[in-house]
């Protein structure tokens, strides 16, 4: 799925507008607000859906190698995040939507879970 | 040796938790080093770097390419871990709901950087400090 349709599917404000970032292909995607869990459990280079909306969502991000990051709840970060997240390059996009309201509508709509695979090293 | 640097990391500093795993994660991308080597390595840095940033005084990461394996110690001061077996449960934190709302302390960061690492050793004297090393191997 194409960054620009999730932007669409869930109503998103693009909050970077980064050149060329609707183009990104999105493979898969993970949700939590914990880092922790998304270092420990989530697959290579998915959307990641958070409520977190500081520094360490964005190095949290560049470490699983997201494609981007959805805020939920009509989260935004500061100037400060923002800063962050165009000097790597990371789309950050913003719904009103809750987590499991917008998690719903992505898998309805064909985008599957980003998952570790079982039994290797993450 | 193929490169090697110490970064210091400082208790309770949050602004910058997550800086010296990314640093780190850019410089072995500049050396070639596989992309899921990489990635391993880059939790098991940030998990460790948030450890020091929420239970240590201080802490110095050094960092080491080997043409085997990237090797790194932490060796924080601070309070150290009076149970290591405990510490190392999977879910058991003594973080603090400021710590959780920050996205850090769920319990997960130790397995976390075990089971990202191919080797792992953790030694702390409470009151004192604790160094954890790990390394990933290259080949």
């Amino acid at each position: 799925m194409l960054l620009a349709e999730i932007v669409t599917l869930l109503g998103c404000t693009d909050l970077l507008a980064l050149d060329q970032a609707g183009g990104r292909e999105i493979a898969g995607c993970f949700a939590a607000d914990l880092m922790s869990e998304v270092l420990a459990f989530c697959g290579h280079g998915p959307l990641l859906i958070t409520g977190l909306t500081n520094l360490q969502s964005v190095h949290t991000a560049e470490v699983v190698d997201a494609q981007a990051i959805l805020y939920v709840n009509d989260k935004r970060p500061d100037a400060q995040v923002l800063a962050l997240a165009r000097a790597r390059g990371l789309p950050l996009l913003s719904t009103t939507l809750t987590m499991y309201e917008a998690c719903g509508r992505l898998h309805r709509g064909g985008l599957p879970a980003s998952t570790k695979q079982q039994g290797t090293a993450p | 040796m193929l490169y090697a640097e110490t970064f210091q990391i400082r208790g309770g500093d949050f602004e910058h938790g997550g800086e010296v795993a990314t640093r780190i994660k850019s410089i072995c991308k500049d050396l070639g080093i596989r992309p899921d080597l990489i990635r391993r390595l880059s939790i098991a840095n940030f998990e460790a770097e948030m450890n020091v940033i929420m239970h240590a005084d201080e802490a110095d990461l050094s960092f080491q390419v080997l043409p085997e394996a990237v090797r790194v110690v932490v060796a924080d001061r601070g309070r150290g871990i009076p149970d290591i077996e405990l510490a190392m449960t999977p879910g058991w934190s003594t973080a603090t709901p400021e710590m959780r709302a920050r996205g850090f302390g769920a319990g997960l960061g130790l397995p976390n950087i075990k089971n990202s690492a191919d080797e792992f050793r953790l030694e702390s004297t409470p009151g004192v400090g604790t160094t954890l090393t790990y390394a990933v191997r290259l080949a």
